[in-house]
């Protein structure tokens, strides 16, 4: 497991990308990650493209960044999720709260 | 440079030696390293000096007379118990057997006389080490073993409360539910409840929140109260979600939340109804037809909505009595074998369909599991409810107002209930718990409260609506019905239900009338009564179970005016 984050060169963009399990192990790690940042950036963008697994735990975390980001007006894409965590993400009905793909 | 190795700690070393000269010099070297010394001249003598003085390091000798230092060393390894006691051999011997027979008896290390004392020093200090960690190890585990006993404890304390308020329902009382949930499922965040309603539906809450342990288990207990409390007043499925969402969305932090599937099933109207949020599939099982169909989840789960955006739409499928509604928490489709492929759905679907006899499709699906794994994990909450004929009519536990004082009985109330309020609310709770104010009233709760939902829904769907019942004629049209209603109910912009409640006394004891009007087109009365009462029919139960239930039903105002009564004698 391991959680990656980079802005954009304007500062507009903050991507995270978490590697292998995204569970409660990640909890620190992923919060670091997005409130680290002094500047607030317009657009999230969670990469989980080297994810290889989602509980409810990292539902959660995504809802805390949700929340950080600004609630209902939070810009945050979650991208690259293969089909077994798209699947979790879907009987959640998460893409109702982020732009999923 | 010191020769001698600094000394961290002072030990008690006890010297068995049996050799005068040489317990003597060996006596002064561990001295001057800044150790206390206890002699012994050979092993019996050494057991009784450890047994007394329990000294933390000892120097043992391989050759003694009495008791040689093999036997000693076993002795005093037992004595020590979990405690590392490091003993040292001290031997001429060379060859490799003996060396390995000292290690063999206990020793944890030798030194080859004649003495260095660089290396005694040297070797004290390492065993010193090894012990100190030793120590620390112990220590710790007794720590560990500490917290997870008070752990223990608490979530014994923490679920004996829950199961008061858990298990105050039907779950293990009705004869149509089966489950399996482990003992401390609880701990996992899984939560079944199962009540009846006033007029004898059964709702049916499978639960499971976010994370593991106490955590996991705290929102459970309002979730629990808020279902019961709802269930017993005869709230419906949106009322009690829009409460159990605003309650958990107050009181958890962001990051949790609880996935539930909440049914309503009506052995009356032959209907489950359903509401999924965040949980796996369940099914409703056709028996006849061995049809499943797939109760999927359409909403986001509870707890994570403002109450403003929750979205409280249900489904509603028909059902035959002896159908099955089979719902599993994650930890039936997450369970791994060996090499941690999971059961996953297809699986599960394989265990249905080599399914014979519905009555050992449970057992099928447990021993699916077991078979897969090798034992069930204790994270797996399963529940199977059957459509029973059997099922009972009976009035909850209400918690009464009043505090014994005579009933009024001589009253009339009128309500209005127009477009807005009806879109989003539900006013039958309200006024059953206004008429079971009336003590002789009480023991027909069921009936009074069956009765006026089903006055007030054929006010609402087939009056105001204008929805046809005949819709309801198979399945697919159950489900058009259920559809337009939503539809047709969202737009509604006009248009009342009113409810007129009048009590009087009589002779005997009392009598309740209770008149509905709705805004709609009316219908025929003659000829809708004159239909023959078809069992079976998936629509126009209602009015019989109206006429069977009342002491009194009669139409007027063309069909949109029902007038109800129910007697009742006074009480002794």
């Amino acid at each position: 497991m391991s959680v990656d984050s980079a802005v954009s060169l304007d500062g507009k963009k903050l991507t995270i990308a978490v590697k292998g399990r995204f569970d409660f192990g990640s909890h620190q790690a992923f919060r670091e990650a997005y409130e680290r940042f002094y500047k607030v950036p317009d657009t999230y963008v969670v990469d989980l493209k080297e994810t290889t697994y989602v509980d409810s735990s990292a539902l959660g975390m995504l809802l805390l960044l949700r929340d950080h980001a600004g609630g209902d007006n939070a810009d945050i894409r979650v991208i690259n999720s293969n089909p077994d965590v798209h699947k979790i993400l879907a009987i959640s009905n998460f893409d109702k709260l982020f732009d999923i793909s | 440079m010191n020769t001698l190795a600094p000394v961290i700690e002072t030990l008690t070393v006890l010297i068995a030696e049996d050799s005068a000269a040489d317990r003597l010099l060996l006596s002064t070297i561990v001295r001057r390293q800044g150790h206390a010394v206890l002699t012994a001249s050979n092993g019996e003598e050494a057991v009784r000096v450890f047994t007394r003085e329990r000294p933390q390091l000892v120097l043992m000798d391989a050759l003694m007379p009495v008791m040689d230092g093999f036997e000693a060393a076993r002795q005093i390894k037992q004595l020590a118990g979990e405690e590392l006691v490091p003993i040292i051999f001290l031997t001429s011997l060379s060859e490799s057997e003996a060396l390995a027979r000292c290690l063999d008896a206990g020793g944890d290390d030798f030194l080859p006389k004649p003495y260095n004392q660089v290396i005694l020093a040297a070797k004290i200090n390492a065993m010193d080490r090894l012990r100190r960690l030793q120590a620390t190890v112990l220590h710790q585990r007794d720590l560990i073993a500490r917290h997870h006993d008070y752990l223990l404890q608490e979530q014994r304390v923490a679920k004996a409360v829950f199961d008061k308020v858990a298990h105050s329902g039907c779950l293990n009382a009705a004869p149509n539910i089966r489950y399996l949930q482990s003992p401390y499922a609880l701990f996992n965040g899984d939560l079944l409840l199962a009540a009846y309603t006033p007029s004898g539906d059964m709702h049916v809450l499978l639960g499971d929140f976010t994370g593991h342990g106490l955590p996991a288990a705290v929102g459970a207990m309002p979730l629990a109260e808020v279902f019961y409390s709802m269930t017993g007043k005869g709230h419906g499925l949106a009322q009690t979600l829009r409460e159990m969402n605003a309650r958990l969305k107050r009181i958890l932090p962001v990051d949790m939340f609880c996935c539930a599937t909440l049914l309503c099933l009506s052995t009356e109207r032959r209907v489950v109804e359903v509401w999924n949020g965040g949980m796996p599939d369940g099914y409703v099982h056709e028996v006849v037809s061995g049809r499943r169909t797939p109760l999927v989840s359409r909403h986001l789960p509870l707890g994570v909505l403002s109450a403003e955006a929750f979205d409280d739409r249900t489904e509603v499928w028909p059902m035959a009595l002896g159908d099955r509604i089979f719902l599993l928490s994650d930890g039936v489709l997450d369970t791994a074998d060996a090499n941690e492929q999971l059961f996953g759905v297809e699986r599960l679907q394989q265990v249905f369909a080599a399914n014979r006899h519905p009555d050992h499709l449970f057992e099928e699906i447990e021993q699916a599991l077991a078979g897969f794994r090798g034992q069930v994990r204790d994270d797996i909450s399963m529940v199977e409810i059957s459509l029973s004929p059997d099922q009972p009519l009976r009035s909850p536990t209400l918690v009464y107002s009043d505090s014994g004082q005579a009933s009024p009985l001589d009253w009339s109330v009128s309500f209005e209930f127009r477009a807005e309020t009806l879109k989003h609310y539900n006013p039958l709770p309200y006024l059953l718990q206004l008429l079971l104010e009336i003590h002789g009233l009480r023991g027909q709760s069921g009936a009074l409260y069956s009765v006026m939902a089903e006055v007030y829904s054929n006010a609402l769907e087939h009056g105001v609506l204008g929805l046809d019942s005949s819709l309801k004629c198979d399945a697919r049209g159950f489900a058009d019905y259920y559809l337009q209603r939503n539809e047709r109910l969202a737009q509604l912009s006009s248009g009342y239900v009113r409810v007129h409640i009048q009590v009087l006394p009589t002779a005997a004891g009392g009598c309740l009338t209770l008149r509905v009007e709705d805004s709609g087109a009316g219908f025929d009365v003659e000829k809708v009564l004159a239909l023959p009462q078809e069992v079976d029919r998936l629509s126009g139960r209602g009015l019989s179970l109206v006429r069977q239930l009342s002491s009194d039903v009669h139409w007027s105002d063309g069909g949109r005016s029902v007038c109800v009564e129910f007697c009742w004698e006074a009480l002794a």
